[in-house]
């Protein structure tokens, strides 16, 4: 590895490594090492495709890479063999002998691993023609089942750090400004601020100039930035570079969860490999200009996300928003201009400046451009990272890329925007998603993450959940979040255990209007949002909860009881197996009984039977 | 808690030395103190308060607003529950439920024989394979009840 001293040299390796891209004829095997694919067990499936892979001599017959994450998650592990595109998921350490054996000796397919499609149950052979990615339009993700992250090589192989040349080399730092205004680009991160009004106003205020990158991703349920960092960490290093040059920085921070170890490991690496490059540190490819970047891991404050808390937090102190009279782009980290951006935004970047501003527009809509990644997870068939245009509809996400609801049941709302946002119920469902339709309904963009809820899954008790976390997250620092916060947890918890009382509705929607108006930040004036999207929506089942003591979703304990229905119980007997309590009895074939007094609400029965026979009352 | 660790002296000093005794490594430096002993010990305070210049509130300040930092020992294996909105629409609640019964400590508490510290965690990004568990470091996805015991029964 050796220092890139011009604009030809990083042309020429970059051109070297495209080409033996390009003209490889081994057979590549990529195995998702996200953290999705990992918790299902990658490690030992690797580990089993070398021992294997040596066994049969093929080790220098086949390359195989721990790529990034793939996205479909949901069928960890993955494997994806090229250049066919065999699509193997869900393995296990047992099937790699196999396709040893017959997909990589023999070319054949191992039948019983191709992925069958849960909705149509129809078996698909290639990664193409999967709906889940059929339907995407992957821009930013789609080189992170690619490349290996560890190598900087594999990131120049498919066109990287191409931006920074044309940024340093063809463009002045207001045209790249004017690129990233005319772009549309809006900020990823939750706010959806224009970026380029972002950049612009930071490179008009004089003093030591930060970029910084928020990959705190607080937002339980969004996990797009975790991805993007531990599986193409160089597209993000890039922007930031691109920014730094654009508004004139010389030092940039990375702040990222502490709780996203792999994704600091990735991008340490791409950092060390990136200097070594010489695309960060002293006169960048000769051309006088200075930047690094330096890492710092966050300590699990959700209020850290807020830009005045982060920049504290890197300052070493507590993480405590202050008011925003004036803005982190004029004094923000050590008092002094500092550019803001999210990991997503950050990784748009690099494909703005090279593929034009014009390009990029023409994706999206009117108001929200390029595309999105959403999380989509919770109960729905598919779950993982989606990336789509903007204005694509919450049907489209739900029921054509996710598959539709898990065990045939029933849609009932999905969560966007994390706890700032929203519950959407199902009258919204063509709603195209971009950032202003979503603040229409009452839920905003967020992170991106979307979680889909279905018939089982009690609205009050979805409020409560948001509001004890928020006011678990809150700093404290200011009355109205500190103590509304606890008031309206006061008033849900009471309601889920069966205590409400007529009146707290109107309590719930009074505290929500001060929280949401008298507040520091923006994790109080945000809060209540998803009471009040939850109350707008689904004021009925608050009302049940209140009048008639009863979660017809089966969720607040208090407010129900399972029963066996009689008619419908085949006698299987497996809820009597599975019952912890020992508490179901009956003859096989014969209806069961289920002893109300002793039953802990454990759920298991009403999950085990496969009849609907045990039934929420 | 009877407090028995032994602090290796010339680690603390690489840790700090690895940040060249900035103050705003603070947080970090306590991380990587607690990746050794999953606590920060009281004993390390007065020097960090000597080597990094800072005033003893503002390490207490941080060491209490932070949630990876505790000034009480846990256990050798933390065992975070993530309770992250995916994973509480999958049933995250059950999860803990069983290993609190399993481990007899709630959430929060550690086992008397320092194995064991029990945890809910806002969300640990692997949203998709719902519900899922940290022990220390390793992820365990698409877990029921059964499942999340037995996995945590391997590390004891």
């Amino acid at each position: 590895m050796t220092t890139l001293e011009n604009r030809e040299a990083l042309r020429s390796i970059r051109s070297s490594f495209e080409a033996r891209l390009r003209d490889s004829k081994k057979k590549l095997i990529s195995l998702c090492a996200g953290s999705g694919c990992g918790a299902y067990g990658t490690a030992k499936v690797y580990d089993t495709l070398m021992e294997q892979l040596a066994e049969h001599n093929l080790e220098n017959e086949v390359e195989v890479k721990l790529s990034g994450c793939h996205g479909f998650c949901e069928k960890g592990p993955i494997m994806v063999i090229h250049p066919e595109g065999i699509f193997y998921p869900q393995l296990k350490e047992k099937h790699i002998p196999d396709i040893v054996e017959n997909t990589i000796k023999n070319g054949d397919l191992v039948k019983k691993l191709i992925f069958k499609d849960p909705a149509t149950k129809k078996k698909i052979t290639y990664e193409k023609d999967v709906p889940f990615y059929k339907l995407q339009q992957r821009v930013i993700f789609g080189n992170n089942g690619i490349i290996d992250p560890t190598r900087i090589e594999d990131y120049f192989s498919v066109g990287g750090y191409a931006a920074l040349e044309k940024a340093l080399f063809d463009m002045s730092p207001k045209e790249i400004i004017d690129e990233v205004k005319k772009s549309g680009l809006r900020g990823r991160g939750g706010g959806g601020f224009p970026a380029g009004r972002k950049w612009e106003t930071c490179a008009k205020h004089h003093g030591d100039r930060y970029v910084i990158c928020n990959a705190d991703e607080g937002d339980p349920g969004a996990y797009m930035d975790r991805s993007l960092l531990e599986g193409n960490p160089h597209s993000v290093l890039e922007g930031m570079i691109v920014g730094a040059i654009a508004v004139g920085s010389n030092e940039g921070y990375v702040y990222v969860r502490h709780e996203y170890p792999l994704a600091v490991t990735n991008f340490s690496q791409a950092l060390e490999s990136a200097r070594k490059y010489g695309l960060l540190g002293k006169n960048i490819l000769g051309t006088g200009f200075d930047f690094d970047i330096h890492i710092s891991r966050g300590g699990g404050a959700f209020v850290c996300g807020e830009s005045t808390a982060l920049m504290a937090s890197l300052e070493g102190k507590p993480g405590r928003p202050r008011a925003k009279y004036i803005h982190t782009v004029e004094k923000g980290f050590r008092n002094n201009p500092s550019m803001l951006n999210n990991v997503e935004t950050w990784a748009n970047v690099p494909v703005i400046i090279n593929k034009g501003s014009e390009w990029y527009a023409s994706i999206g809509t009117e108001g929200s451009k390029g595309t999105k990644i959403f999380s989509l997870v919770g109960k729905v068939m598919n779950t993982g990272l989606v990336e789509v245009p903007m204005g694509t509809t919450l049907r489209t996400i739900i029921f054509d890329i996710g598959g539709g609801i898990l065990k045939k049941k029933k849609f009932k709302a999905v969560q966007t925007g994390g706890p700032s946002g929203g519950c959407i119920p199902e009258e919204f469902l063509d709603l195209g998603v971009d950032f202003d339709e979503l603040t229409k309904v009452g839920s905003m963009m967020g992170s991106g993450g979307m979680i889909v809820m279905d018939q089982d899954t009690c609205m009050v008790d979805v409020a409560r959940y948001f509001i004890e976390f928020l006011q678990d997250e809150s700093c404290g620092q200011c009355n109205p979040c500190r103590e509304g916060l606890k008031q309206m947890l006061d008033v849900l918890t009471r309601i889920c255990h069966g205590h409400g009382r007529e009146g707290d509705l109107e309590l719930l929607e009074e505290l929500s209007d001060m929280v949401a108006n008298a507040s520091l930040c923006g994790l109080g004036t945000s809060a209540p949002n998803p009471v009040m999207s939850n109350i707008r929506y689904f004021r009925e089942e608050y009302e049940t909860h209140i009048r008639d003591k009863k979660c017809p979703a089966g969720v607040c304990k208090p407010l129900f009881f399972y029963e066996i229905d009689q008619e419908l119980c085949t006698g299987c007997t497996l809820c009597a197996k599975r019952c912890p309590e020992e508490i179901i009895s009956g003859e096989q074939k014969a209806p069961h009984q289920l002893e109300q007094d002793k039953c802990i609400k454990c759920g298991i029965c009403y999950e085990a039977c496969m009849f609907d026979a045990v039934v929420v009352k | 808690m009877e407090n028995t660790v032994e602090i290796d002296w010339q680690k603390m000093d690489e840790i700090i030395d690895k940040y060249q005794s900035n103050r705003e490594a603070l947080l970090m430096i306590m991380q990587d103190i607690s990746d050794i002993y999953n606590y920060v010990p009281p004993e390390v305070i007065p020097v960090l308060i000597q080597k990094l210049n800072v005033p003893e509130s503002l390490i207490y300040g941080v060491a209490t607003f932070y949630k990876t930092i505790s000034l009480e020992p846990r256990g050798k294996y933390i065992v975070s529950v993530c309770t992250g909105t995916a994973c509480h629409v999958r049933g995250a609640d059950k999860i803990m439920d069983a290993l609190e019964e399993r481990l007899a400590i709630k959430e929060g508490q550690t086992t008397d024989d320092l194995l064991f510290t029990l945890e809910g965690v806002r969300c640990i990004g692997c949203c998709a394979s719902g519900p899922v568990l940290n022990v220390n470091q390793e992820t365990h996805g698409g877990l029921d009840r059964t499942s999340a015991v037995k996995t945590v029964d391997s590390y004891s």
